[in-house]
């Protein structure tokens, strides 16, 4: 169309204001596009990734929108985002909440991508980190009442590693325990079938993308008693290490406690497999002294 | 103008002459190759019988045939991420065949939108709107550039954030959502706003399968050239008139009777309306500069 040279002076200034409105205009619209992209990175906690998903600055760059993935998902967990929905458009999710992943052991979906959106390095579906489940209210959790609910605990397919359940006196009642689910993120895939089972209206335990769920101790952080472990013997020479003498309120005992002071060791009682015996039949402050 | 064209309707004459069916043969076969395709991609999740998998971006038929949309894996390329095998044999089974078709073929015989815009185009005829603003036709190819960079840019396929074409194809097939929305809008936008507005001047899919098919060996000629009555239906019917005149009025200047013009769409509707059957699919070689026929005078036209 503008393949001749305008010859006259005022073809010539046409054709620069015309090509200016064309890449004003057209600019416009990519800037748009351009920060509507990177709001579009912004995934919403609750939406999941099928397994093997690049983190998502990666797998909106290779997802291609296909949905095989979603066919091939033979539970229906996966969907592809409507326009209205607040995932980038095409792409494939899951809330654990409707339909959580089963974590099959072929994991077709990611057979049947045609890129390395869903990365088909991962074979073992125990590797996948869709996500981290978090138990995040300790207010309604029925275990953290005192109850037995357990559920998401049994439910977990990785159970005793990625949900365990961690014992703790149930300070309220005095004489119980408390069977705290607990999730250990190294075991955890995020596949969402405790927060698809948690029993309550509302779910206490939820997946969270890891970026939301894990902290991060300093890069120099050593913790000291794996060094310890690692090297067979403390890193600093402990003949040299002063304690101080503890100050404790007058007549206060502390089951357990090295004194420096005095080189004893007070005796453990009330705890599991102390020497000191039996768990007190009442805690202290609740009547009889132990 | 308007009010002539109006009384005798485009593709008027060619129903008298050839009959109904032969002056929409090319429209009707094209309708049944994009229901067609959209049939075969909703047989699986309607009747659960399975030929195809996917959507236009890419799919998979019969667990044997893949195809990718080149224009989806060259932004996702520049975004950094390379397909995996049966992706790229996909491209390359795409790319072969709308080169040999004609890039645009994907516009006219496959794409979903083209049945929408299609039908505000005739709508707008029927109702004798005319031209409000306009744009111009190369902006789909900036537009091209423009997702191409900003895919580079934003590490993000960026025109499938927005891209109706395949928010309508895939909406369908998987739940269109509000995408009914955003084919509202380009209806009344091509209705309302601008002839052949987003076909013809801003998509940038469009622009990139033109560009595909910038030497396509298929192609529409007008070989009968001579025989124009200069009726103009072709024109007015034409979704792209701008690649007809080199070709059909080209006698004089010595241009050859072969639409070379990659925008255009191969839809075969100036074939289906012209009375005087002037144009025909042919390919490209066949393109001598002059087709003057012994028989007809060249000077028929009034």
């Amino acid at each position: 169309m503008k393949s001749k040279t305008p010859k006259t002076s005022a073809a010539r200034r046409q054709f620069m204001f015309d090509s200016a409105r064309m890449v004003c205009g057209v600019g416009m619209l990519g800037l748009g596009l351009g920060l509507y992209a990177k709001q579009s990175k912004a995934l919403p906690a609750l939406a999941l990734r099928p397994p093997g998903a690049l983190p998502e600055d990666d797998f909106l760059g290779a997802c291609i929108r296909c949905g095989l993935c979603v066919r091939d998902c033979p539970y229906n967990t996966l969907e592809l985002a409507k326009p209205e929905t607040p995932v980038a458009t095409g792409t494939p999710f899951f809330n654990a909440r409707n339909i959580p992943c089963e974590m099959c052991e072929d994991i077709p979906c990611v057979k049947a991508c045609p890129t390395q959106a869903l990365d088909h390095g991962l074979t073992d579906i125990n590797k996948a980190k869709m996500g981290i489940a978090v138990l995040i209210d300790h207010e309604t959790c029925l275990n953290f009442l005192g109850l037995r609910c357990d559920v998401c605990y049994r439910v977990c397919p990785v159970i005793d590693k990625a949900i365990t359940l961690d014992l703790q006196p149930n300070t309220r009642t005095g004489r119980h325990a408390m069977f705290l689910p607990t999730v250990h993120s190294e075991h955890c895939t995020g596949c969402g079938k405790c927060e698809k089972s948690c029993v309550l209206e509302e779910a206490a335990i939820r997946v969270l993308p890891p970026k939301l769920a894990k902290g991060a101790l300093g890069e120099h952080y050593r913790l000291g008693w794996e060094e310890q472990k690692k090297a067979g013997s403390s890193l600093i020479d402990e003949s040299r290490m002063v304690d101080l003498p503890d100050r404790l309120p007058e007549g206060a005992v502390l089951p357990g406690h090295y004194d420096p002071a005095s080189g004893q060791t007070e005796a453990l009682r009330g705890m599991p497999g102390s020497e000191a015996g039996a768990i007190p039949s009442l805690p202290p402050g609740l009547g009889g002294k132990p | 103008m308007s009010l002539n064209a109006h009384q005798k309707r485009t593709g008027q004459e060619a129903i008298e002459e050839k009959g109904w069916l032969a002056a929409h043969k090319w429209l009707i076969l094209r309708r049944l190759s994009q229901f067609g395709i959209l049939a075969l991609f909703l047989l699986g999740p309607l009747a659960g019988i399975w030929l195809v998998k996917g959507n236009l971006n890419y799919s998979y038929t019969l667990d044997l045939l893949p195809l990718t949309d080149p224009y989806v894996a060259l932004q996702s390329l520049l975004a950094g991420h390379a397909p995996e095998k049966l992706g790229i044999i996909g491209v390359a089974i795409v790319l072969v065949f709308y080169f040999l078709v004609g890039g645009r073929v994907y516009c006219s015989w496959v794409c979903p939108v083209n049945m929408v815009t299609d039908a505000a185009g005739w709508l707008r005829d029927r109702l004798g709107i005319k031209g409000a603003s306009s744009l111009s036709r190369q902006t789909r190819y900036w537009v091209l550039g423009m997702t191409l960079v900003g895919s580079a840019l934003t590490g993000v396929v960026l025109w499938e954030l927005v891209n109706p074409v395949s928010m309508l194809h895939r909406g369908l097939i998987f739940g269109l959502g509000m995408g009914w929305a955003i084919v509202l809008v380009i209806f009344l936008f091509d209705l309302f706003v601008m002839n052949r507005g987003w076909c013809g001047r801003l998509c940038p899919v469009g622009a990139f399968y033109g560009l595909l098919g910038r030497w396509s060996p298929v192609r529409v000629a007008a070989p009968a050239r001579a025989a124009c009555n200069d009726c103009m239906d072709c024109f007015e019917v034409c979704p792209e008139p701008q690649v007809i005149r080199p070709a059909l009025k080209g006698e004089g200047k010595g241009v050859g009777p072969v639409i070379l013009a990659p925008d255009c769409t191969n839809c075969g509707r100036c074939i289906d309306v012209c009375s005087k059957d002037v144009f025909a699919y042919s390919l490209r070689f066949n393109n001598p500069a002059s087709t003057v026929p012994p028989s007809p005078a060249p000077g028929e036209a009034k």
